[in-house]
């Protein structure tokens, strides 16, 4: 690894003023499992860290009306056994629970895993479906986004120079909604997907027909995204297999994967289709059990 | 940039200056002589190098030493108590939990902090766990069985 200057604040503002104080070369480090490995490969230099771990009031996960706001020094773990999570999105807490190792999710904290921006990340995805907000503070002001509009490309967010995540919160879910998180990993369990969805389905009352639904994809596109075309179909009708698959096929036609070792565009997309029936399949049933 | 840092190690209090680049896995076996944790993958997947930290058990190969200013680190030598071996590590010795032996002290940590976690894990608790340790010479129904044998012998 290069030599950097370490500067572990105390507070926020003063964390805030140190990023303002170093702009671009200044790189904030929380759990540290993405940039410290990017770091040794040398993939980053950053000239300054600011770490977050000294700073007080970051993490910790709140029950907010019907919803829950998780602090960004909020671990991967302390999210996955939350009673609260899993009381009110269980698949939030199922989507930290199946992140790499329990050592990762330790150490990778939820604001961290939003920054670094990899597509290939489980959270973000779930997150993602279920319409989440970002907290974001620079010194002397905040913004809130909506997590459709924080991933920009491949690593990049909205983020500027001086900004932080601060928190993600989560909305409460309507009524007689179901979700499921359907991660596609033929290689270790280990591994990021090859495929990954988020599906929440919603029901009208009687819970025979779909009133909303929301598909969230991972790993196939530079960021994860919200397969919008595909969600469009699913208003007003009745789950069938016919259904499933033209859903698939419509979602197969908005994702842009690329090519590695966990698969070939051409297989992704293939099988983002697959996985899509499943996960909308899976939500569509833990709905019904609610309606 | 070099930081002093405080950390108690297997109980004992150290002060150590390290560069603010030094890994806690390079810290533990190159300023303190603690050789037991081994660098395997270097990414944080294989799990050789897996120590606690404040009793959660994390890949010290990603974590910067400075992380631990203040805190608790438990490596593998500072299992054994009183000249008794700590019962995952007598138990691996029993069921003959390891073969090449290279990821060992990692198996044997991360077995400890699931039996601290899980009381009576059952064995798709125990797969569950470890499947971040990885074993080259494959291992692993031995390395479950001996997990199995540590959590009947720790159990009250």
């Amino acid at each position: 690894m290069n030599a950097f200057d370490y500067r572990a604040p105390r507070s926020l503002d003063e964390a805030l003023a140190l990023l303002r104080e170093h702009g671009d070369d200044a790189r904030v480090i929380a759990g540290g499992t993405a940039l410290v490995t990017m770091m040794r490969q040398r993939l980053v230099l950053p000239g300054c860290l600011v770490s977050l771990r000294d700073v007080q009031g970051l993490g910790g996960i709140e029950a907010v009306n019907h919803g829950i706001r998780l602090g960004a020094l909020t671990t991967h773990r302390e999210v996955e056994v939350s009673p609260v999570v899993k009381e009110r999105f269980a698949v939030l807490a199922d989507t930290f629970h199946r992140v790499a190792t329990v050592r990762i999710r330790h150490m990778a904290t939820v604001g961290g895993a939003l920054a670094h921006a990899d597509p290939n990340q489980d959270t973000p995805v779930t997150l993602l479906a279920l319409d989440a907000k970002v907290e974001i503070r620079r010194a002397g002001s905040a913004r809130e986004l909506p997590l459709s509009a924080f991933f920009r490309d491949y690593l990049e967010t909205a983020l500027e120079p001086g900004e932080l995540v601060t928190a993600v919160s989560v909305p409460p879910l309507p009524a007689r909604s179901g979700a499921a998180y359907v991660k596609f990993l033929p290689r270790s369990a280990d591994d990021y997907a090859t495929v990954a969805v988020a599906a929440i389905v919603t029901l009208e009352p009687g819970g025979r027909h779909c009133r909303e639904a929301r598909i969230a994809l991972g790993s196939v596109a530079p960021t994860p995204l919200r397969a919008q075309a595909a969600e469009a179909l699913l208003p007003g009708v009745q789950l069938d297999e016919r259904l499933l698959r033209a859903v698939g096929e419509t979602a197969k036609g908005e994702v842009n994967p690329l090519t590695d070792h966990r698969g070939s565009a051409k297989y992704k997309r293939e099988m983002t289709a697959v996985m899509v029936a499943r996960a909308l399949t899976q939500a569509w049933e833990a709905a019904r059990r609610v309606s | 940039m070099t930081k002093r840092i405080r950390i108690t190690v297997n109980g004992a209090a150290r002060e150590v200056d390290v560069p603010a680049y030094r890994t806690l896995l390079d810290c533990l076996r190159y300023d303190l002589g603690l050789t037991g944790s081994k660098e395997g993958c270097g990414v944080g997947v294989c799990g050789a190098c897996t120590v606690l930290l404040d009793g959660k058990m994390v890949s010290s190969c990603i974590a910067l030493a400075v992380f631990a200013d203040g805190r608790e680190v438990t490596t593998v030598e500072g299992l054994a108590r009183d000249e008794r071996l700590h019962p995952v590590q007598q138990a691996f010795m029993d069921y003959g939990g390891f073969q090449c032996g290279i990821c060992t002290p990692g198996q044997v940590v991360a077995a400890k902090a699931l039996l601290d976690t899980i009381e009576n894990p059952t064995e798709a608790e125990i797969r569950e766990w470890m499947l971040g340790n990885l074993c080259r010479c494959t291992g692993y129904y031995k390395i479950v069985e001996s997990i199995q044998a540590a959590a009947r012998a720790v159990e009250p």
